[in-house]
C-alpha cells in the first residue's frame, strides 16, 4: 500500500511542479524526485519479492496504509527542513533581523 | 533487511562526483552549458535527489518494520550471525536492482532532455560571408 501512496504523492507533486515550472522557488522538483526515487525502489522491491517469493503483490491493510501516510509525512518534513534552511522567500532572515 | 544501503552508497559517490564536476564547471565557465542548455552538475543533482529520496524513505520503512534500529549494530540481522549471509544476498539482489533501475531511469531522463534541448535550439546556418579565416 505504501508503494501506491508514494506513487500517488509523486504524481501529484510532479503535476504541481509542472504547473509552476520553470519557477521552482519552493523546490517542488526536489520533493517530486524524492517521491519518484522511493517509488522506483519500492516497485523493484515488490517485483523481485513477487517473482521470487510469490504471495500478494501489494499489502493492503491498516499497517501498510499507515506506513504509506508516515512516508509521505516524513518526505514533506524533510522537504520543509530543506525549504526553511534554504529560505527562498527570506522569511527566516526577516524574522532573525527583526529580533536582533 | 538492508537493501537501501546499496542506493545509499551510490548516492554518496554521486554526490561527491557532483561536487567535483560543479567545481570544474565553475573553473571552465559553463561553456558546455551554453551549448546544450544543461550542466552535468545539474543532471547529476537529479540522480542524487532520486537516490537520496529513495534511501531516506526506504530507511523509514525499514525502521517501521523493525529491520533497522537506532542503536548499534543498527541492522537487526547483524545480531544473529546466521542472518548476515542472507542479508548480504538481499542487499546484492534487491539493493543492486534498485540502484541500477534508478540509474537507468535517470539515464533515460537525461537522454529525453538532451534530445528535447537539441530540438529546441535554433539551427544556425553558416553563411559564406560570416565564416572563414
Amino acid at each position: 500500500m505504501w508503494l501506491i501512496l508514494t506513487a500517488l504523492a509523486a504524481v501529484i507533486t510532479t503535476a504541481i511542479w509542472y504547473a509552476k515550472a520553470p519557477d521552482d522557488k519552493y523546490k517542488l522538483g526536489l520533493l517530486s524526485l524524492f517521491f519518484w526515487g522511493a517509488t522506483l525502489m519500492w516497485l523493484v522491491d515488490h517485483v523481485i519479492a513477487y517473482a521470487t517469493e510469490g504471495g500478494e503483490f501489494l499489502e493492503v491493510n491498516l499497517d501498510a496504509t499507515l506506513l504509506g501516510i508516515a512516508v509521505i509525512v516524513f518526505a514533506l518534513f524533510v522537504w520543509e527542513i530543506v525549504l526553511v534552511v534554504s529560505d527562498p522567500k527570506g522569511v527566516v532572515k526577516k524574522v532573525l533581523r527583526g529580533k536582533s | 533487511m538492508a537493501c537501501f544501503l546499496v542506493p545509499a552508497g551510490e548516492a554518496i559517490v554521486t554526490t561527491v562526483v557532483q561536487k567535483v564536476v560543479e567545481k570544474r564547471e565553475k573553473k571552465v565557465g559553463g561553456e558546455k552549458a551554453k551549448k546544450t542548455g544543461l550542466t552535468w552538475s545539474r543532471r547529476l543533482s537529479w540522480l542524487n535527489k532520486l537516490l537520496w529520496g529513495g534511501t531516506i524513505l526506504l530507511a523509514l520503512e525499514h525502521i517501521w518494520h523493525g529491520e533497522v534500529v537506532l542503536w548499534p549494530p543498527f541492522l537487526t540481522a547483524m545480531e544473529t550471525p546466521s542472518e548476515v549471509g542472507p542479508m548480504l544476498h538481499e542487499m546484492a539482489i534487491f539493493g543492486g536492482a534498485m540502484a541500477a533501475t534508478v540509474t537507468v531511469v535517470w539515464g533515460i531522463m537525461i537522454l529525453v532532455v538532451e534530445l528535447k534541448s537539441r530540438a529546441a535550439m535554433p539551427k544556425v546556418k553558416e553563411s559564406p560571408a560570416s565564416g572563414g579565416a
